[in-house]
């Protein structure tokens, strides 16, 4: 039987909203406060959905461990206290919540073989909240 | 369509492990849930019911009887319970999270007439959840 397992993980980044397709002005009444040249941070809550059908010598989709090692190397320890906007994965994009979902989405989507990947979900803030599911468009 | 979200706590103790792995496969794939004396949890479930509005009424479904189902199905079953124990899904197999989820959905598929079950989540913390939408 198919269930969808959610994990949710916390770390804390600076970034600088600004785009160099804009002039200054357009930059600034865009992204307002966001565009503050020395940029400004978030304690951003992930949350990653993986499904599967439950294993029946384990009771699992998959096992923990690997979900919570896989995401520790390859998103925590890259993204937690830095600076999003000197991550290779924003050289050419603005490092929006929406870019991070499909950044995260992307690095889990090519290296995370345990189980398939369903959706990620980010929390920029208690107000605001971000979803990618890749090419699905699916009702939660 | 609308949707309605009951949600419902319980506490109850679990272990995992399964006898046809050897002593070492348990302790190397469950780890600390291995523990054979069992440890606990605060667990938090979400029943999602769908349907259309009920013109005389306005309800989706009763809340009342909701509750009631919910209550003498799930709480009264697992609430303080040891889940390997006292719960019979979990004779044969591993009260996991997702397991959890899907024991649940098939109390609650078959008790409730009204309502059409849509979605079943299970927290066994704040960070960890499983969904379940009766697939198979």
């Amino acid at each position: 039987m198919k269930a969808y397992l959610t994990r949710r993980y916390l770390f804390s980044a600076s970034h600088r909203l600004h785009s160099d397709a804009m002039s200054d002005a357009e930059n600034a009444s865009t992204y307002g406060k966001c565009n503050n040249p020395y940029g400004h941070g978030h304690n951003y809550g992930l949350e990653v959905t993986v499904s599967g059908p439950v294993n029946e010598s384990t009771g699992m989709v998959c096992n923990l461990v690997d979900l919570d090692n896989f995401v520790r190397r390859e998103i925590l320890e890259r993204f937690d206290h830095q600076n999003l906007n000197t991550l290779a994965e924003f050289a050419g994009t603005v490092p929006t919540t929406e870019n991070l979902c499909m950044a995260v989405y992307d690095i889990l989507q090519r290296g995370f073989r345990s189980a398939h990947l369903e959706k990620v979900r980010f929390e920029e803030t208690m107000m605001n909240s971000f979803e990618y599911a890749g090419a699905q468009d699916r009702i939660w | 369509m609308v949707y309605l979200t009951r949600r419902a706590e319980f506490s109850a103790s679990h272990y995992y492990h399964n006898p046809e792995f050897t002593a070492e496969e348990n302790q190397r794939i469950f780890g600390k849930c291995n523990n054979p004396n069992g440890h606990g949890h605060n667990y938090t479930l979400e029943v999602t019911v769908k349907g259309e509005v009920d013109p005389r009424s306005g309800f989706v479904v009763d809340l009342k009887q909701l509750k009631e189902v919910l209550n003498r199905e799930v709480l009264d079953a697992m609430d303080h319970r040891f889940l390997n124990k006292e719960v019979p899904e979990f004779s044969s197999r591993i009260p996991t999270t997702e397991n959890l989820a899907i024991a649940i959905w098939q109390r609650l598929a078959t008790k409730l007439t009204r309502a059409h079950l849509h979605r079943v989540r299970v927290y066994e913390t704040p960070d960890l959840f499983v969904d379940f939408y009766g697939e198979a």
